[in-house]
């Protein structure tokens, strides 16, 4: 296993390579890949935290939870609220924050503020051939050049190996609150979802669980805001429900999707046009699902093995295997966007030593 | 400003190729005669002017790639243009390229409000996409100045910002999906009514790529409900250095506006001379504006007001009703054309750390004495996105150059502190050979690599955003290729 301390010592291994190499941060999302391990742990501690600015600046594998902690101190946040896999997959290790944005790990509030790719504002990487690059900078506009910050966050790797990454970040809300639907079938809860959504109070969270029967609306901001909005909310959808404040854990759960923890069957995550949800999920075959993001993101608990690709057919969106064996992680792509990939992967790693086959 | 030599055989190739072009599209959609071509001379940067050899206007994705193949198969570099508002040149023409416009393309494909999106041709202007949604309640938020007349083509090819994307981001933050036409003809679809990238975030790559990597022709966007109201509060200070800590100080309590505008002395000074919109003369002004029912609005205002007067204000006026909200933004919306007024202007656009703000307006102000030309300020303060205006006289020789060059040092003082080069106009032909000073040869030929991929001839926009010694190899791999 590598584990360069720094970033000039991570572009002489990658350099220095002559077999593939299986990047890893914490080791907590359940990525494997052929090779040998070049972790990024090494390369760790924050550089640079501006509150006034709403900017931190870390390197690649400094603990999410090291910048979480700091971040508190000021009472800001990471707003996109990335997963926690450990749960989920049963893995061990420390999630670092390279591999929150090389993998563009977004939770439930990704539906208002937006995924992780649009909180990275700049980043360092060392690219197949062992050159340094950066990309973007600390501050919140910049139009210099190609972005190839989103072009690196949901690489998961495969471009270049982050070294540095620079984020915005967001103050925390004085308060929150959730309103829970009662009773509400799949296709009416993605309704009650939309019509929410449609409205001016500003959804953070927008979730339904079939099973529980229960549709979840958070809403966050100052306390008065908090609760007109709610009262607001109520009026607008009807039915039975009840508030609950806070409910850091409820919703800590829906972005772990800790209802799918410790089951044996494989974990598919489908993204979709919201409103087509419940007719994916009956398509699919699942044993268990959960709706986010108003719908849009689903997750599925599927028979191991079973080819819910198939199952689906043709939609706008695709799915992706989290955990699960003998079938390809991410959706196949179309010919002309599959030869833009391939060719943008054959510039940034001409040896295709980085995360060999795991994006195609 | 230097632009690649037209190759004289594509020159040689006119008449073939607008023999080819009308075979494709109507007669009245491609324009050839020299005296109709000048109308797509320059973009908003009127500094540099050069009418192309043809200008099309297609009407569907179809024409576009038909137009694409042609330009691919004869050679012919291809400049897009959404409404040619780019105050970056990124409309320039070369005098052997073929203007692809999109003004055209204007229609709405679909609306859904279930699912938060609105798919429209990229020809539609920025505020039209609004306009088509607001009847039901809905907005698309990215505003750039330029709305009613930019397109959402020129949106997407710059990544445009806007006065209120503190809280709902730029273009790039808000588009779902394209339709795009790649040099070649070849029509791909990317991104679409749902929320995250199936592999790598292209669309994330083509969205800021000045139109040198495909034609957008389509895209999905997202919209968002109208918030219930908004309201600004207007404060003044004696001091940019005061302002800056009570914009951190803002951000640092939790509120988030939707706008924090921010002029500087010159700038109120030319503003109160043309508009009158009662502005108090003082070092610094901040407008900041909040969203939400009338309650939620007073109270972020009330938490907004109580930190401004820790900063000792010269003025604090909180708006209470549409009118004053209207007389609060009078001023700061007049703020160009009051700059207009005392003579020819150069806009920048660069961005700092908001930290860096008070020691980026005092070098300003002392580079300002050296040149002897004259700049004001005006700037998003809440993400540090400033616009010096810096006055000239066209008319005297040598006078733009010099603000040319007053104007690189400005932005290369912004880089300097941590900042960039530009933050909502883009690069075109205006800070191309800038690119040196805010990244090294790797950074660049990573993002050359990409346009490799995607026109590997450099016949979209080829002369722009990279430093022209840079591009060079690149640009006549494919001269030679002919």
């Amino acid at each position: 296993m590598y584990l360069p301390q720094t970033e000039t010592e991570l572009a002489e291994v990658i350099r220095d390579a002559d077999a593939p190499l299986a990047i890893s941060g914490g080791g907590t999302r359940g990525v494997t890949c052929e090779g040998v391990t070049l972790g990024t742990a090494g390369m760790s501690g924050i550089t640079l935290y501006e509150p006034g600015a709403m900017t931190v600046v870390a390197q690649a594998g400094t603990p999410v939870a090291e910048i979480e902690a700091a971040l508190a101190t000021e009472n800001q946040r990471l707003a996109f609220e990335p997963m926690d896999h450990r749960r989920l997959l049963g893995t061990e290790g420390e999630p670092t924050i390279g591999g929150v944005m090389a993998a563009n790990i977004s939770g439930p509030r990704r539906i208002s503020v937006g995924a992780a790719r649009d909180f990275l504002l700049g980043v360092r990487y060392v690219d197949g051939a062992g050159a340094i690059v950066k990309n973007g900078g600390r501050v919140m506009k910049n139009v210099t050049g190609y972005d190839l910050v989103k072009l690196m966050s949901g690489a998961y790797g495969t471009l270049g190996v982050l070294s540095e990454v620079s984020l915005k970040v967001l103050p925390c809300p004085e308060t929150s609150a959730t309103l829970i639907l009662e009773g509400l079938t799949e296709v009416q809860g993605i309704a009650a979802l939309a019509k929410a959504l449609g409205s001016p109070f500003e959804i953070t969270g927008a979730a339904h669980d079939p099973d529980k029967r229960q549709t979840l609306l958070r809403i966050e901001g100052f306390e008065p805001s908090v609760r007109y909005r709610m009262e607001a909310l109520q009026k607008l959808l009807g039915g039975e429900n009840h508030v609950v404040q806070e409910a850091g854990i409820l919703w800590a759960g829906w972005r772990d999707v800790a209802g799918f923890a410790a089951v044996d069957e494989d974990i598919w995550r489908v993204s979709c046009k919201p409103s087509d949800g419940p007719a994916l999920a009956a398509k699919s075959g699942a044993l268990g699902v959960r709706y986010d993001w108003a719908g849009g993101l689903i997750w599925l608990r599927m028979p191991a093995g079973h080819d819910l690709r198939e199952a689906l057919g043709r939609y706008d969106g695709h799915a992706t295997l989290i955990r699960g064996k003998d079938q390809q992680r991410f959706e196949p792509e179309a010919t002309g966007v599959a030869r833009l990939t391939a060719g943008l992967r054959e510039r940034f790693d001409p040896r295709n030593l980085l995360n060999r086959g795991l994006m195609g | 400003m230097e632009m690649p030599r037209p190759n004289p055989a594509v020159l040689a190739r006119k008449a073939r190729v607008v023999e080819r072009l009308q075979a494709v599209l109507p007669a009245q959609a491609v324009i050839h005669e020299e005296s109709e071509t000048r109308a797509y001379e320059c973009d908003a940067l009127t500094a540099y002017r050069c009418a192309p050899m043809v200008a099309v206007l297609p009407a569907t994705t179809a024409e576009v790639s038909a137009v694409l193949r042609i330009c691919h198969e004869e050679g012919v570099p291809v400049v897009p243009r959404g409404s040619g508002t780019s105050l970056a040149g990124g409309a320039l023409p070369t005098a052997d390229c073929v203007i692809l416009g999109v003004a055209r393309m204007n229609g709405v494909i679909e609306t859904d409000y279930d699912n938060r999106f609105i798919r429209v041709q990229t020809g539609r202007t920025n505020l039209s996409v609004t306009g088509a949604v607001e009847e039901d309640g809905f907005f698309y938020a990215p505003d750039p100045s330029s709305q009613l007349a930019c397109a959402i083509a020129g949106n997407i090819a710059m990544n445009s910002g806007g006065a209120h994307c503190l809280k709902y981001g730029v273009t790039t933050n808000n588009l779902m999906g394209v339709t795009m036409v790649m040099m070649d003809g070849e029509i791909v679809e990317i991104g679409g009514t749902y929320l995250d990238a199936g592999g790598l975030d292209l669309l994330g790559v083509i969205c800021g790529s000045e139109g040198q990597l495909g034609v957008v022709t389509e895209a999905t966007l997202r919209i968002l409900h109208k918030p219930e109201g908004a309201r600004p509060v207007l404060m003044g200070f004696d001091d940019n250095e005061v302002a800056g800590a009570c914009v951190s100080d803002i951000i640092k309590a939790g509120v988030l506006p939707v706008a924090i505008e921010f002029m500087d002395r010159p700038c109120i000074e030319a503003t109160e001379a043309f508009a009158h919109a009662g502005y108090p003369m003082c070092e610094a002004l901040l407008i900041v504006e909040v969203e939400g029912s009338d309650d939620e609005i007073d109270h972020q205002l009330a938490l907004i007001m109580e930190i401004a007067q820790r900063h000792n204000p010269v003025e604090l006026r909180q708006s209470k009703s549409a009118e004053e909200s209207a007389a609060i933004w009078l001023g700061r919306k007049s703020a160009f054309g009051a700059m207009g007024q005392m003579g020819d202007y150069m806009c920048l656009d660069g961005t700092i750390p908001v930290s860096s703000l008070p020691h980026v307006l005092r070098r300003i102000g002392e580079m300002s004495k050296e040149y002897g030309l004259r700049v004001g300020n005006v700037f998003h303060a809440g993400d540090g996105n400033m616009h010096p205006l810096i006055l000239f006289d066209a008319n005297k020789p040598g006078d733009l150059e010099l603000c040319e060059a007053f104007g690189a040092d400005i932005l290369k003082l912004c880089v300097e502190v941590g900042g960039c080069l530009t933050g909502e106009h883009g690069v075109g032909i205006e800070k191309r050979d800038l690119m040196h000073v805010q990244y090294a040869a790797a950074d660049l030929e990573a993002q050359m690599a990409v346009k490799d991929v995607f026109d590997p001839q450099w016949l979209l926009n080829p002369a722009k955003v990279f430093p022209l010694d840079a591009s060079e190899s690149r640009r006549q791999v494919a001269i030679a290729a002919e």
